[in-house]
């Protein structure tokens, strides 16, 4: 009989270092179209920085005792790096998932599902880390950040790449069409963007947005990137470091079991 | 020494039987043909030896390996050739066997010192660097053949290698499996062309709805299962001396697929022949050429055809004639 998705969950992921051969495959691929996606991956963000920084700062001035310019650029590292990750989980994997028949051509070779599914995620964390380091670049450039200690904020956009791309690869493992992933746009992404504390503080909203926040794993990334960018304190870093932790492993989990289920029939 | 042996392998989908108790025994170095109708079972049952699905029950070992437990240690001495073409759209020729060589754990100069022999295995050389969409659909599946090599395996399996090829690109294939047989890797594939398995297998096991009916060489199965000498008959002379064509030309659809009484046909079934309608073809079949052909002769005349009889009469005889989807 065909396992149920109970269990393929029992079953945790068998890791194994092949999932390396994935990533290379797609960092091959990227590196053959490095610009254009750069562009287009980090030129948007860097809009949203500037003319919201420039336009809506001007009537904002300061949020938390900071010129708005500066409380937006954490927030928009934040947002990039979850924007790559996801879309490089959804559309890009779920492409070699079914038009392209990548992943059957990796599983015909001595590759498991969980080795495909983590090769995949490990890429679109890569791509976060990839946007992200690039936004951070251009803040610093514009002197939006504090100090070199902003640099830290890289290993924990790395980290919250795979809980982002961990989230979306679930979606692409049940997906049924690209139609499919417009659910997780409306129903997920964009109230995670607004409710995450990236483009104002979660300070002035009603208590209870406040308490669903927390189950958001932006709004720990951004809790931890935000100071670590304006050279502020970072509160319970351990708290937020094991959220983000938490959504990436369970994600990975979850994503493999439904990966597995699909494929190995 | 068994390459894979199979033992009550069987395969349910909800309520459905896709695979239903085979037996396998094949030897290292052996080519090996799995022949069925479509839905017949093939593939799941090529599934099944690779690790790549699941069976519901029965036994598997390849290359010594027990499946799917250890799936992975068998596929890194095994190469797979997968029904529909799956080289990756970003890569070019070079690029498809170094990526592939890496999901094997291959590295990058280990498999760019085979580089040259594969492309040439697959007269790809001048197309190296080309992009995989301006391929013809043979150069395909010759680079695929080609990928499946990159591990130099043991074992190669391959799912229906030459189906959609033009007669010229069959041939090549043909020809470069029988080049991997002579090497003495083990050839495992799924067909639905007699002719391919005739040709390039010592062995066939001929499935229909998921079960074994026949497994031999292909001589022997022809020598069992059929009559060694053929004649046929098509379209409009069939229809004739079938009694199935009234004297205005038009079909008789009453009298369609009887070869007994009131047939033009009948002295050739009191003399000893099987008469076989097909269609709008008569097949004839006899034990002796020259005693058929010489009854042949005498009762129709000029115009009919002669052949030995081939593995597709056996197959068509043991897995019946209505369609398959």
């Amino acid at each position: 009989m065909s396992a149920s998705v109970g269990d393929h969950l029992k079953t945790g992921p068998q890791l194994s270092l092949r999932f390396i051969a994935v990533w290379l495959r797609n960092l091959r691929v990227w590196r053959k179209l490095m610009l254009p996606s750069l562009l287009g991956n980090f030129g948007e963000p860097v809009l949203y920085l500037l003319a919201l920084g420039y336009g809506l700062g001007q009537f904002v001035g300061e949020v938390e005792s900071m010129p708005y310019m500066v409380f937006l650029a954490s927030g928009i590292v934040c947002s990039a790096a979850m924007t790559g990750a996801t879309f490089e989980a959804l559309y890009s994997a779920y492409t070699r998932l079914t038009q392209q028949q990548t992943w059957a051509a990796m599983l015909a070779a001595p590759m498991n599902v969980d080795d495909v599914v983590l090769g995949e995620i490990a890429w679109a964390a890569t791509k976060a880390l990839i946007n992200a380091s690039a936004i951070v670049l251009v803040a610093a450039v514009l002197g939006l950040v504090a100090g070199p200690e902003a640099l830290l904020v890289l290993p924990v956009i790395l980290l919250a790449g795979f809980s982002f791309a961990g989230i979306a690869m679930i979606v692409t493992a049940i997906s049924p069409s690209y139609d499919f992933f417009l659910y997780y746009f409306t129903l997920v992404m964009t109230p995670m963007l607004l409710l995450s504390g990236v483009f104002f503080p979660l300070s002035g909203l009603p208590d209870a947005v406040g308490i669903g926040a927390q189950f958001l794993p932006l709004a720990h990334v951004v809790m931890l990137v935000r100071p670590l960018m304006t050279g502020t304190t970072v509160d319970a870093p351990v708290l937020h470091l094991a959220v983000i932790l938490g959504y990436a492993v369970g994600s990975y989990w979850i994503s493999a079991a439904l990966a597995r289920r699909r494929l190995i029939r | 020494m068994a390459a894979v042996t199979a033992r009550g392998l069987t395969r349910t989908y909800g309520t459905t039987t896709v695979v239903d108790g085979i037996d396998l025994d094949i030897e290292a170095g052996e080519c090996f043909a799995l022949l069925g109708p479509n839905g017949a079972g093939k593939t799941t049952t090529l599934r099944m030896l690779l690790g790549l699905t699941p069976p519901s029950s029965g036994e598997v070992t390849v290359l010594g390996e027990p499946i799917p437990e250890r799936a992975r240690a068998m596929r890194e001495r095994a190469g797979i050739v997968p029904q529909f073409d799956n080289l990756d759209p970003d890569f070019s020729v070079r690029e498809n066997l170094i990526t592939y060589g890496a999901y094997y754990g291959a590295r990058r100069k280990a498999v760019e010192a085979r580089m040259d022999s594969l492309l040439a295995f697959a007269e790809l050389t001048e197309r190296a660097d080309d992009p995989i969409q301006g391929l013809s659909g043979g150069m395909k599946r010759r680079l695929t053949l080609a990928r499946a090599l990159v591990n130099d395996p043991e074992l190669l399996a391959l799912d229906e290698p030459s189906t959609g090829l033009d007669p010229q690109a069959r041939q090549h294939i043909w020809e470069r499996m029988h080049t991997l047989r002579r090497q003495g890797r083990t050839l495992l594939l799924t067909t639905h062309y007699m002719e391919e398995a005739e040709r390039l297998c010592d062995r066939a096991a001929i499935i229909d709805h998921g079960r074994i009916v026949a497994c031999d060489s292909p001589s022997a199965l022809i020598a069992a299962h059929i009559e060694p000498h053929v004649v046929e008959l098509r379209g409009d002379q069939a229809m004739q001396w079938m009694g199935r064509m009234n004297a205005a030309g038009d079909i008789d659809a009453e009298v369609r697929g009887h070869a007994g009484a009131g047939s033009g046909l009948e002295p050739l079934t009191a003399a000893g022949f099987r008469v076989e309608p097909v269609g709008e073809t008569v097949l004839i079949y006899g034990d002796d050429r020259d005693a058929l052909i010489q009854r042949i002769e005498a009762l129709i005349g000029p115009g009919y055809l002669y052949r030995p009889a081939s593995l597709e009469d056996v197959f068509l005889r043991l897995t019946g004639r209505e369609l398959r989807d």
